[in-house]
């Protein structure tokens, strides 16, 4: 049953992510973005990270995946504007790259883990709880936790400098 | 249980597909959403350890990963939007103009 | 447990919780018609009769589902075919699933077992309605980009500014709420609104977090997208992103908007009314504050608590149809105002107050 639903989402995960990079209308690969998210989110429950897995679904698929949706929409990309990808010698430079890099990382995960026992350590039922994670959160962690806040501001004060509506930010010659 | 390996494979080939999805993509929104899919399979690799060493510290550093992926998906975002005003377009061969 | 009985009431559970929304939402359609007709001083909704009766228009009901069956189902030509049929059940599926953390009695005892009246008891419940609410903006925009149409277009960008606006008030008054209630799982909360003070004055969320409950009230009504805050839909002159949709498929959004509006009132009397709660019943029966009571078995006292459930749900749908009869739709801008500049400070007051009290009595 649990490698049933492990082979699953994963098979799912690796599926849309494919699907993801290929597809040539940006819809397309905001929709199997949200797969991809959703797949992770059962292999956190999987992992008893209920916490982060809710948190998965709410900041990544509801906010981040609308905040994209909404600017493709904004931009009305819906020509096949990318119709083929990089020129031919990119591309294939690039699929190599990327699958030695699949390769590489697969067998330093192979190289460690064949060395640690192949069951997982017993943990309590609160692990990965919300009681939990906000102790540490608001404990052992709290600098972190107060930085992230700073550095949502200045991501808020940057998205409005660039993307807000500026009269003097159009060149001169558009101005006339 | 089903072992760390697994997961792991998992993450690496999510990881490599977002490289691949960086290397040879035109369109600018799908190489950020492709940085997105590295950052998940970094959290999928993170949250896998922590179950591992049963330690949730783990946890903090991904809800960190996450506040980090949405500042990067607001800034990115209007950078796109702030290129699409002026160029027309979010094809990156098409952004060139630093070419000599 | 044994397994026969495991499945029979996850099943009888399941059923419960699906046909109970989407039972209220036909009743909703119909008062949709009958009390704008009763507060507009019309007659309204008479002319379908069956066996000469119009059966205070029930029988307009049948003829509407007949007709929206019959109808063309058209697809647009340039559109994507595949999103725009599978639009409207995302935004129906969403708005559905919510309702298996909705704690909708307490427990029943059959056969010496006892069985919780909610299909999945999450310890992270609140989170999970959140997380599905946040998701249900996805049928909105997928529907007015896949009709490749600027006016549907247009209504699924303002419908996904709206529901994210309004999901942060959301958000910020539930924390409020589970501040003053101090846990997460949906039956925990109601639990703990079944104590009384001073013996006789039911500790209902609301009497903790009342700003909470308003902000979160105003904020639903938002996230349901009726009037006052209709502009995704904008059905009578801007038009929105169900332009291009006819048919089922049209009726499916019309439906998702009457089960949000019975999600919102089961989270509002889940999180500030007691949810099942009946006041002064217990477990053994009725405890009178001025002495005496009844004594009632503990099976028929939670059957009276679904009965309380569904009718206090029943009242907020009535109360949001009544105040959607009622007010006149804002501008746009003043939407945003409302979310950003009044509901949003409000919440985070409403949290720091909230977090100081339970600091202090603590």
């Amino acid at each position: 049953m649990d490698f049933a639903v492990f082979w699953i989402a994963a098979g799912v995960a690796g599926a849309a992510a494919i699907n993801l990079i290929f597809q040539s209308k940006p819809i397309n690969s905001v929709l199997s973005l949200v797969v991809v998210l959703f797949a992770l989110a059962v292999l956190y429950l999987q992992l008893s990270a209920e916490f982060i897995a809710a948190l998965q679904i709410i900041i990544y698929a509801g906010a981040i995946m609308v905040l994209f949706l909404f600017v493709v929409m904004l931009l009305n990309l819906n020509q096949d504007q990318f119709g083929s990808n990089r020129k031919p010698g990119l591309r294939s430079f690039g699929v190599l790259i990327g699958g030695t890099l699949i390769i590489e990382i697969s067998l330093i995960a192979r190289a460690f883990v064949s060395s640690s026992p192949t069951d997982g350590q017993v943990v309590a039922a609160e692990f990965g709880s919300v009681a939990q994670v906000g102790r540490l959160l608001f404990g052992e962690y709290l600098l972190p936790f107060e930085l992230t806040s700073i550095l949502l501001l200045i991501a808020v004060a940057g998205a409005l400098v660039l993307a807000g509506k500026r009269e003097e930010a159009q060149p001169p010659e558009e101005r006339s | 249980m089903i072992p760390l390996s697994h997961y792991l494979l998992v993450s690496a080939v999510l990881f490599g597909l977002g490289t691949v999805g960086v290397l040879i993509s035109r369109n600018l929104i799908t190489i950020l959403m492709s940085v997105e899919l590295m950052l998940n399979a970094a959290n999928l690799a993170l949250i896998s350890f922590a179950r591992w060493h049963a330690d949730p510290g783990a946890h903090v550093f991904v809800f960190i990963i996450f506040v980090v992926a949405a500042a990067e998906a607001a800034v990115g975002l209007s950078l796109v939007i702030a290129i699409f005003r002026r160029k027309n377009t979010v094809d990156v061969d098409e952004l060139n103009i630093l070419k000599g | 447990m044994n397994a026969v009985l495991y499945w029979t009431s996850t099943i009888a559970k399941s059923a419960y919780i699906l046909v109970f929304p989407l039972t209220l939402a036909f009743f909703l359609a119909w008062a949709e018609r009958k009390q704008s007709a009763v507060m507009q001083d019309r007659i309204g909704a008479n002319r379908a009769k069956f066996l000469g009766r119009p059966f205070l228009g029930l029988v307009h009901m049948v003829c509407d589902a007949v007709k929206m069956f019959v109808k063309e189902d058209f697809v647009p030509d340039s559109g994507h075919r595949v999103l725009h049929t599978l639009a409207p059940f995302l935004a129906m599926f969403f708005a559905l699933i919510t309702f298996a953390v909705i704690p909708f009695g307490y427990q029943l005892t059959i056969a010496g077992e006892t069985i919780g009246l909610q299909v999945a008891d999450l310890n992270v419940g609140i989170l999970f309605i959140f997380a599905m609410a946040s998701l249900g903006v996805y049928g909105m925009v997928l529907a007015g980009w896949s009709s490749n149409n600027n006016y549907a277009l247009l209504g699924g960008i303002r419908a996904s500014a709206q529901m994210i606006s309004y999901e942060i008030c959301i958000g910020m008054t539930i924390i409020g709420a589970i501040l003053a209630l101090g846990t997460l799982s949906m039956q925990d909360l109601v639990i703990r609104q079944g104590y009384h003070y001073f013996g006789w004055l039911p500790r209902w969320g609301v009497l903790l977090q009342p700003l909470g409950f308003l902000l979160f009230f105003i904020a639903g009504i938002a996230e349901t997208k009726r009037v006052p805050f209709d502009m995704p839909e904008g059905e009578s002159e801007i038009i929105g992103f169900n332009l291009e949709y006819s048919s089922m498929k049209f009726a499916m959004f019309l439906f998702t908007d009457f089960i949000e509006t019975v999600l919102i009132a089961a989270v509002t009397v889940t999180l500030f009314f007691g949810g099942w709660q009946i006041p002064w019943l217990f477990e053994s029966g009725f405890v009178w504050p001025w002495g005496g009571g009844w004594e009632i078995h503990p099976n028929v006292v939670n059957i009276l608590r679904m009965a309380a459930f569904a009718a206090k749900v029943t009242f907020f749908c009535w109360l949001m149809m009544a105040i959607r009869w009622t007010l006149p739709r804002f501008r746009y801008d003043q939407l945003m105002d409302l979310g950003w500049k009044w509901l949003l400070p409000l919440s985070l007051a409403n949290i720091v107050v909230t977090a100081l009290v339970v600091l202090l009595v603590n």
